[in-house]
């Protein structure tokens, strides 16, 4: 009898259990059960929506921001005018909750810091709504890892398996290129940001990832003892001091007055002529926001600071990135404007 | 006693009007969102929530209302209040009109806290909990500066003290801004300092909501206490009270009501510095009825700012930014209109 009565209830478990549901452990080590088939996603953040934009386009609800007039012609066309739908992530969010339970996502994606912070707050956005919550990795090295957990839980593996190949095959030639060059010749690099310049990123944070795995060894490194890992505003002096062979930026601003700019004027990179600016649509090269954009600006920046060992024809891999990741087909045109200045400053 | 001008309503009425608009004010709110919700809908929600079950076809309408609009509406009407109680309590005990909760720096202390959570990357109750923890200190550390200078003002050493040390933590939240990852913690900090509730939960309202009304409970048994204490110190001993222990108490007080709101909101502004403006406009300046019509009307006016917040646009927009837009104009008028000196 008891036993009659076990094998009803495992029935009975096993009937009210949908076999659709399933469960999915994220990158921060939690257990999310999630809708057999997921069709609409909200992403949490910039981060996330290009994540997810790269993987299945149509599942996104909307942007955090919405891409911006010169941004368009790179996003592929029903996806450019999807609606504004804010940020989540941190105490910090902009989004509002009614309007993300609205769109009746199937699940919520963050992409990035997996940190107690970002945690706790998954937890409670997730018991307040109801929806699934998933916290995914978002270090440059975890990319390929990233794509896989997201192509699963999407159901898109294939393409998900194909992205995340690109991307370790990128990184295999790289680290195998590189293997071979001595740590004294690789490029000494100033990222700078803002208009001015003088907003770099220090060594070891998520901004600046893509110097190192290119190659580079930034300049701003504050030594392994350092506690803070992220944006910090130096003086001219600190970067003369540092004496960068290579300076990097995506500030149009600071790239069109540096090369007059009498304190700059006797900093290596510019007696060189090694001031690169990097495209920044529809999403930057370098980081702004750190995903999945960055791939091709690793194959740039690999290609600038060692032209002979990675000569990558940088147009067509362009448009080959582009097709792959972003759906859109880049016509000359687009493709021009896009890399107008990231093969230098023509000699005048 | 100002003799009552002709057209002006009893005090009595017009805490009572307070309140039935207070009231219209929140049940009209939770009709409001941007998620479309019938007024039926909501009647059946609530209806099935008390009778004990639940209608499976409402499903999203029940987590809308129960678990983000009703949470947040609770939590403007408590912060507003709160704020406003705090503010009028200040500027009595003070005798300044320019007064506000953060006099004493707790509004910057928590916001000290909040910024040294986020930036630690702490589960959110942490940050919460630090937060109203850093604000108490804050404010425990004015006074204890202020007990150990002994000047001859006493309530003014208390401010200068607040104005000092608030300047303190204020330069230690921009270094930890400064420090911060521009990313993630950079903006979550700005979008504190500004005050939300966009990311409300019902377990801080109830977490918040009985330590604001242990705060409550001495500034309504000694209410009449407090119109002695806008005398002045020696006036107030001539009348045989004890002014700077009932002074501590209800700076104790309004203390533990800010920093238990700022917590859950972030540092809201203008609340606790206009509210008890036009509170006293209204009703007069005996903290009797001031305590009672400040509180409604903060509650009010929070509620209004906070559900314009959440209605105007797709996306958040900070509280601080819009309690400013929305209360100077109404705040000027006021002053142009108004016909009764403080």
């Amino acid at each position: 009898m008891r036993c009659a009565m076990a094998v009803l209830l495992v029935l009975a478990l096993a009937y009210v259990a949908p076999a659709t549901a399933r469960t999915v452990t994220d990158s921060a080590g939690r257990s999310v059960d999630i809708p057999a088939s997921v069709t609409r996603v909200y992403a949490a953040g910039p981060p996330a929506s290009i994540l997810l934009y790269v993987l299945a386009p149509e599942r996104l609800t909307g942007w955090p921001r919405p891409p911006r007039a010169e941004e368009r012609p790179y996003i592929a066309a029903p996806y450019r005018d999807l609606p504004e739908t804010g940020r989540l992530t941190g105490r910090g969010d902009t989004a509002n909750l009614e309007v993300v339970l609205r769109d009746r996502p199937d699940l919520i994606v963050d992409f990035g810091s997996v940190r107690d912070t970002y945690v706790s707050l998954a937890d409670r956005v997730q018991a307040q709504t109801g929806i699934p919550y998933l916290l995914i990795d978002g270090r440059f090295e975890a990319t390929p890892a990233a794509l896989r957990l997201m192509g699963e839980v999407l159901g898109v593996e294939p393409r998900a398996e194909a992205l995340a190949r690109y991307v370790e095959s990128l990184f295999a030639e790289l680290e195998a290129g590189l293997a071979e060059i001595a740590v004294d010749d690789r490029p000494r690099v100033y990222f700078a940001r803002g208009p001015d310049g003088l907003e770099t990123g220090l060594k070891g944070s998520i901004n600046t990832e893509i110097i190192e795995l290119a190659g580079g060894r930034n300049v701003a490194d504050p030594g392994d003892a350092a506690i803070r890992r992220g944006i910090t505003d130096v003086s001219i002096e600190q970067v003369i001091v540092a004496n960068p062979d290579t300076i990097i930026t995506w500030d149009r601003n600071f790239y069109q007055s540096v090369w007059s700019d009498p304190l700059w004027s006797q900093i290596p990179a510019l007696t060189e002529g090694r001031v690169w600016l990097s495209p920044t649509a529809p999403f930057g090269w370098i980081d702004r926001p750190p995903s999945l954009n960055r791939v091709i600006g690793l194959k740039w920046l690999s290609g600038v600071f060692f032209p002979e060992r990675f000569d990558f024809d940088i147009a067509a891999e362009t448009r080959h990135f582009y097709k792959l990741f972003y759906h859109v087909d880049l016509n000359d045109e687009d493709l021009d404007r896009l890399l107008h200045w990231s093969r230098g400053r023509p000699a005048n | 006693m100002v003799p009552r001008q002709a057209g002006e309503l009893k005090p009595g009425l017009a805490l009572s009007l307070l309140a039935l608009i207070v009231a219209v004010m929140a049940a009209a709110a939770a009709l409001v969102g941007p998620y479309p919700i019938s007024g039926e809908q909501i009647a059946s929600a609530v209806l099935g929530r008390l009778g004990g079950q639940r209608d499976p076809s409402l499903g999203q309408v029940e987590t809308i209302l129960f678990s983000i609009r009703l949470p947040r509406i609770g939590a403007a009407l408590l912060v507003g209040a709160a704020l406003a109680a705090a503010g009028a309590v200040y500027q009595g005990l003070f005798r300044n009109p320019l007064v506000s909760p953060d006099i004493l720096g707790v509004s910057t202390g928590a916001g000290l806290g909040a910024a040294a959570g986020i930036f630690l990357s702490l589960p959110v109750i942490a940050i919460q909990g630090l937060a109203f923890a850093t604000g108490l200190a804050t404010v425990g550390l004015v006074y204890a500066v202020a007990t150990a200078v002994r000047g001859h003002e006493p309530t003014l050493v208390l401010v200068l003290a607040g104005v000092v040390l608030g300047a303190l933590a204020g330069a230690c939240i921009s270094l930890l801004k400064i420090l911060a990852d521009p990313y993630d913690q950079l903006p979550a900090i700005t979008f504190w300092l500004l005050g939300s509730l966009a990311s409300i939960q019902p377990e801080d309202v109830m977490t918040a909501a009985p330590a604001v009304l242990l705060g409550l409970v001495p500034l309504v048994l000694l209410r009449w206490r407090m119109n002695l204490m806008a005398l002045g110190d020696e006036e107030a001993a001539a009348l045989g009270i004890d002014p700077k222990r009932l002074r501590t108490l209800f700076v104790a007080a309004a203390t533990l009501m800010t920093a238990s709101v700022v917590a859950i909101s972030g540092v809201i502004g203008w609340v606790g510095l206009v509210m008890p403006h036009i509170a006293r406009l209204v009703v007069g300046p005996n903290f009797n009825r001031l305590l009672p019509a400040s509180m409604l009307m903060g509650a009010g006016y929070l509620l209004l700012v906070d559900t314009l917040a959440r209605t105007m646009a797709e996306t958040e927009t900070p509280l601080g930014i819009l309690t400013a837009f929305v209360g100077a104009p109404v705040f000027i008028w006021l002053l142009a209109t108004g016909r009764r000196g403080w």
